[in-house]
């Protein structure tokens, strides 16, 4: 019972927020709501045997990335209602096709198949627990290139935003 | 007794997909379209972690971590580029950004 409750309950607010997200007028309760399910989906990590991974979501997820997100809001302020006026041509018809597909494969793993994804692989009897260590024994051996260059990615996203934010003034481009 | 599969994390997944999708098509504010990428991106992450356990291997919980990384530098600087726009035309709407088009 309690396994199910544990699900149960971080499952309906992640749902929630992500409808908050999806339809709150005011962008600050848009992200409120994404605070919502990001802590929501920390829980059920934790509930997997995944806490190091809850550890970072909590920290890069629902710390830096919603600060940014809220300065940014902050920034701009509160922005004009969306207007409903198609700019593509048979725009909303092609995304409600792709949605109904989306939604149809939804259902259809619930109620037809009984909750079965069919998985083609059985479960493994093998219990993980995803500690640091044991990450950082992977992670600094078979994954150790991908790390490497996921580090030049970031630099080269730190120079990119620098380059956007700083206005560059006449005579910086006579030098 | 029901028990807790790795089923309905799959199906949890896959609703927190859809709903984000359907935020990415549907709003037109560049910022909340922003938001709905990171509903997608937690959809997917919470879909490794799942195999993680499935499959008892602890890679999953690794390629979540890349995807972590990934999704930051994206936010920085697609947040930078925002910025940038919205000085130059007041608003955060992307049916403007038609005049970007050469």
């Amino acid at each position: 019972m309690t396994e199910i409750l544990l699900f149960a309950i971080p499952a309906f607010f992640i749902i929630l927020g992500a409808l908050i997200v999806v339809f709150a007028k005011n962008p600050v309760h848009n992200a409120m709501g994404l605070v919502l399910t990001l802590t929501s989906l920390a829980i059920v990590y934790i509930t997997l045997n995944a806490t190091f991974v809850a550890m970072v979501q909590m920290l890069v997820y629902a710390g830096a990335v919603m600060t940014l997100f809220l300065f940014v809001i902050m920034m701009i302020g509160v922005d004009k209602p969306d207007q409903s006026k198609e700019s593509i041509k048979g725009q909303s018809l092609l995304i409600s096709g792709t949605l109904i597909i989306l939604v149809a494969i939804v259902l259809f793993v619930i109620l037809e198949n009984g909750l079965n994804w069919a998985l083609f692989f059985p479960e493994s009897e093998n219990i993980i627990d995803g500690t640091p260590s044991l990450i950082a024994g992977v992670m600094f051996t078979s994954w150790v290139l991908p790390f490497e260059i996921i580090s030049i990615l970031l630099i080269v996203a730190t120079t990119a935003a620098l380059a956007l934010a700083y206005e560059f003034k006449k005579s910086d481009s006579n030098d | 007794m029901i028990e807790v599969t790795s089923d309905w994390y799959l199906t949890l997944s896959a609703i927190l997909f859809s709903i984000g999708f359907l935020g990415m098509m549907f709003r037109k504010n560049a910022l909340i379209m922003f938001m709905c990428i990171e509903l997608m991106l937690n959809a997917v992450n919470l879909t490794f972690i799942t195999a993680s356990r499935h499959l008892g291997l602890i890679d999953g919980q690794i390629a979540v971590f890349f995807v972590l990384v990934v999704a930051a530098a994206e936010v920085v600087v697609g947040l930078a580029i925002i910025v940038s726009i919205f000085k130059k035309q007041e608003s955060a709407s992307v049916d403007m950004l038609s005049s970007s088009k050469g």
